[in-house]
């Protein structure tokens, strides 16, 4: 961070100018002359909301897909296919037991689980030849998608939160003033704000567990250079299983997550392996606040250019993506 | 100068004379098919293989050449097919500016061939498994805004009634002109892609694809022969996304969508990517497969909708036991059937 700014002075006041006109954006109440012009405050409120917590989704699909590439340069193309099978097992769960909380660890487990043989069985024999590793996840996520497309059907499926969740709760955010200067703050649905406080939670455990513990120091060891880490007597392959079973049950719970505030349906798998793909190639591969910080750009692109840009909502997100290979092919916080 | 002259006595032999017995055979089957098979394998099996074929080999020839798996081909034979769709006509009139035939389709593969170098270019700054990510994410992106786009892609519906036209007096749509039209074009781009990658160019993207500091050493713009590179591929990949879209009469988002590019990188990948014959086998597996799994499925009292399950499958098990495609299985084959009649030892070696 404070290298950061030695070094591109120019860019960091940028960063710092345009965070400020965002904050100010939010919290302050919005003239009149601003309302003309950019529409009611209320809705820019929803929809940069709505790509937060949209990018709180993202980050928890695209975090087990950055980490399983950063160590075993393995990119999982069916992580999409793994979403969507925790989104159903989730909602299969909580329709039959009632409990919503429960399907997140049996989830976790159930998917990890698969992440653990898929690693075991198929990645492991193939290691080092990457290209072909892409092309069986690419096969498998074909396969996958259609087993789902048999066990449930064409149609879309939404999991229902539980009741202290449902309805809305008040922030702390300034939504409009009324004639009388009677203040009205923004209501926001309580799951998503959970969701995003969940988000935030695992991201800053990630960041320890990554940072802080032994098995954060062998994966960060790995992801810089396995063969030295393997030469020096630690057991790789069981860091490799260890994470991509994280990897695999994170992206399972997003499934659950995502089955919550929006639905499962058949191509959500792709949608899904679309953003991870495009909020890695901007954050940068095998980068965990690379992750979080493309999905927050990913998220709140799509988001505000729904409102101001409907038909160019998608092409924001892929000029944002040529925009940072053109100039940054790493992505922005991956490593050259 | 050559360091030794060669004879005179050594009489190169016609061209055609190189070409060998299974070639001829080849020819003759595919030029007399129209005889001995009905209109439905034609147009829709044969038709169908030489356009799939097309596209793949667009994509065989940057992966196998190049050494660049690039998903973009079926957004970029997509485009054209979109472009042929635009300026010619189809039964969306408000959009479809009805030029003729000679304007619209150069017009197509032009665009569809910026289209494929502006992604090229983005993607050559990438390598390997990067290329596969970034290639794959402006495909779905080319996916999405085809189908919120009305203004130009016409949406989630896109064109109908987008058929060749009427040349010489001949309805290219019927089954019998469509099959030369289609296996007509298939051999142009197949021996195409067979001249360049003996052209100086071609050797130039092979030293690129084996060795790029070192062609970079030698003088060689790395970058602009990758660039290249995608230029040509991408208009093999227009000739085959227009009669696409004839074949068909539409166009639509989904033809370009993830299914239809992952697909085109089975046929690739199944076929083999290290001849441009390879695609042509992959597409012909793939659309029997198509055309008649749900028969074979239902045999087996599965639901015919499997089919899918069926390609994946067997896509795993080539990857997986034959990485280099059916050709690959030919090639050992042929090695194993060299090596048992070894003339030296007159035994296996």
């Amino acid at each position: 961070m404070q290298s950061f700014i030695q070094r591109h002075p120019a860019w960091s006041l940028l960063i710092a100018l345009a965070a400020a006109v965002l904050l100010w954006l939010i919290f302050a109440p919005w003239s009149a002359g601003l309302e003309e012009m950019l529409g009611r405050k209320r809705v820019f409120l929803n929809a940069v909301f709505g790509g937060i917590t949209l990018g709180a989704l993202y980050f928890l699909v695209a975090s087990g897909f950055t980490l399983i590439f950063g160590l075993m340069r393995n990119v999982n193309l069916a992580h999409g296919s793994l979403y969507l099978l925790g989104g159903y097992l989730g909602f299969e769960i909580s329709e039959r037991t009632g409990s919503w909380l429960l399907a997140f660890p049996v989830v976790f487990i159930v998917v990890g689980l698969l992440g653990i043989v898929l690693q075991n069985q198929v990645f492991r024999r193939m290691e080092g030849e990457e290209l072909r590793q892409t092309m069986v996840t690419i096969g498998l996520s074909v396969v996958i998608a259609d087993l789902l497309l048999w066990a449930w059907g064409g149609q879309s499926y939404t999991i229902y939160s539980p009741d202290w969740l449902s309805g809305p709760m008040s922030l702390p955010v300034i939504s409009s003033v009324n004639d009388e200067g009677e203040i009205r703050y923004l209501r926001y649905p309580a799951v998503r704000m959970a969701i995003l406080f969940a988000a935030i939670v695992i991201g800053i455990g990630m960041w320890l567990v990554l940072n802080k513990t032994r098995l954060g120091m062998l994966v960060r060891a790995g992801v810089d250079d396995r063969e030295m880490l393997a030469a020096s007597g630690v057991r790789i392959q069981y860091v490799f299983l260890a994470v991509f079973a994280f990897g695999a049950g994170l992206a399972g719970i997003a499934g659950i997550v995502g089955g919550t505030f929006q639905s499962l349906s058949p191509g959500e798998d792709t949608r899904f392996l679309l953003a991870s793909l495009v909020v890695v190639i901007v954050g940068g591969m095998g980068s965990i606040p690379g992750a979080a910080i493309g999905a927050l750009i990913i998220g709140l692109s799509e988001q505000l250019g729904l409102v101001y840009a409907p038909t160019y909502s998608v092409v924001f997100t892929f000029l944002i993506m040529a925009a940072v290979l053109a100039f940054r092919p790493q992505g922005l916080l991956g490593q050259g | 100068m050559a360091l030794v002259e060669q004879g005179k006595t050594v009489a190169q032999p016609w061209w055609f004379e190189r070409i060998t017995a299974p070639w001829w055979v080849l020819a003759a089957v595919l030029l007399t098919m129209p005889v001995w098979v009905n209109d439905f394998i034609l147009f829709q099996v044969m038709g169908w293989t030489f356009i799939l074929g097309m596209i793949a080999l667009s994509m065989m020839f940057l992966a196998g050449y190049g050494g660049m798996v690039s998903l973009i081909q079926m957004s970029v034979a997509a485009m054209g097919g979109y472009m042929v769709a635009i300026f010619g006509t189809s039964g969306m009139g408000e959009i479809s500016m009805g030029l003729s035939w000679w304007l619209y389709i150069p017009i197509a593969i032009v665009i569809a061939a910026i289209f494929g170098t502006i992604v090229g270019a983005l993607a050559v700054r990438t390598e390997g498994i990067y290329t596969i990510m970034i290639t794959l994410a402006i495909a779905a992106a080319f996916f999405y805004f085809t189908r919120q786009n009305y203004t130009i892609f016409n949406g989630y519906s896109g064109f109908n009634l987008v058929v060749p036209p009427m040349l010489f007096g001949v309805d290219w749509r019927q089954p019998m002109p469509f099959y030369y039209l289609s296996l007509g074009c298939a051999v142009l781009c197949y021996l195409a892609v067979v001249y360049v990658a003996r052209a100086p160019f071609g050797l130039a993207l092979q030293g690129v694809r084996d060795n790029p500091r070192r062609m970079a050493a030698l003088g060689f713009n790395v970058t602009a022969h990758r660039v290249a590179a995608y230029t040509f591929a991408s208009v093999i990949a227009a000739i085959g996304g227009i009669l696409l879209v004839w074949q068909n009469a539409q166009i639509a988002p989904g033809t370009a969508g993830i299914p239809a590019v992952i697909d085109i990188l089975v046929i690739a990948v199944v076929g083999g990517i290290s001849r441009p014959i390879g695609p042509f086998i992959g597409a012909l597996i793939y659309v029997l497969l198509r055309t008649f799994s749900p028969d074979v499925l239902m045999a087996f009292g599965l639901s015919g909708e499997r089919f899918k399950l069926l390609i994946g499958l067997g896509f795993l098990t080539v990857v997986f036991f034959s990485p280099d495609g059916v050709l690959g299985l030919w090639d050992r084959w042929q090695a194993r059937r060299a090596r048992s009649r070894d003339p030296l030892t007159g035994g296996e070696t």
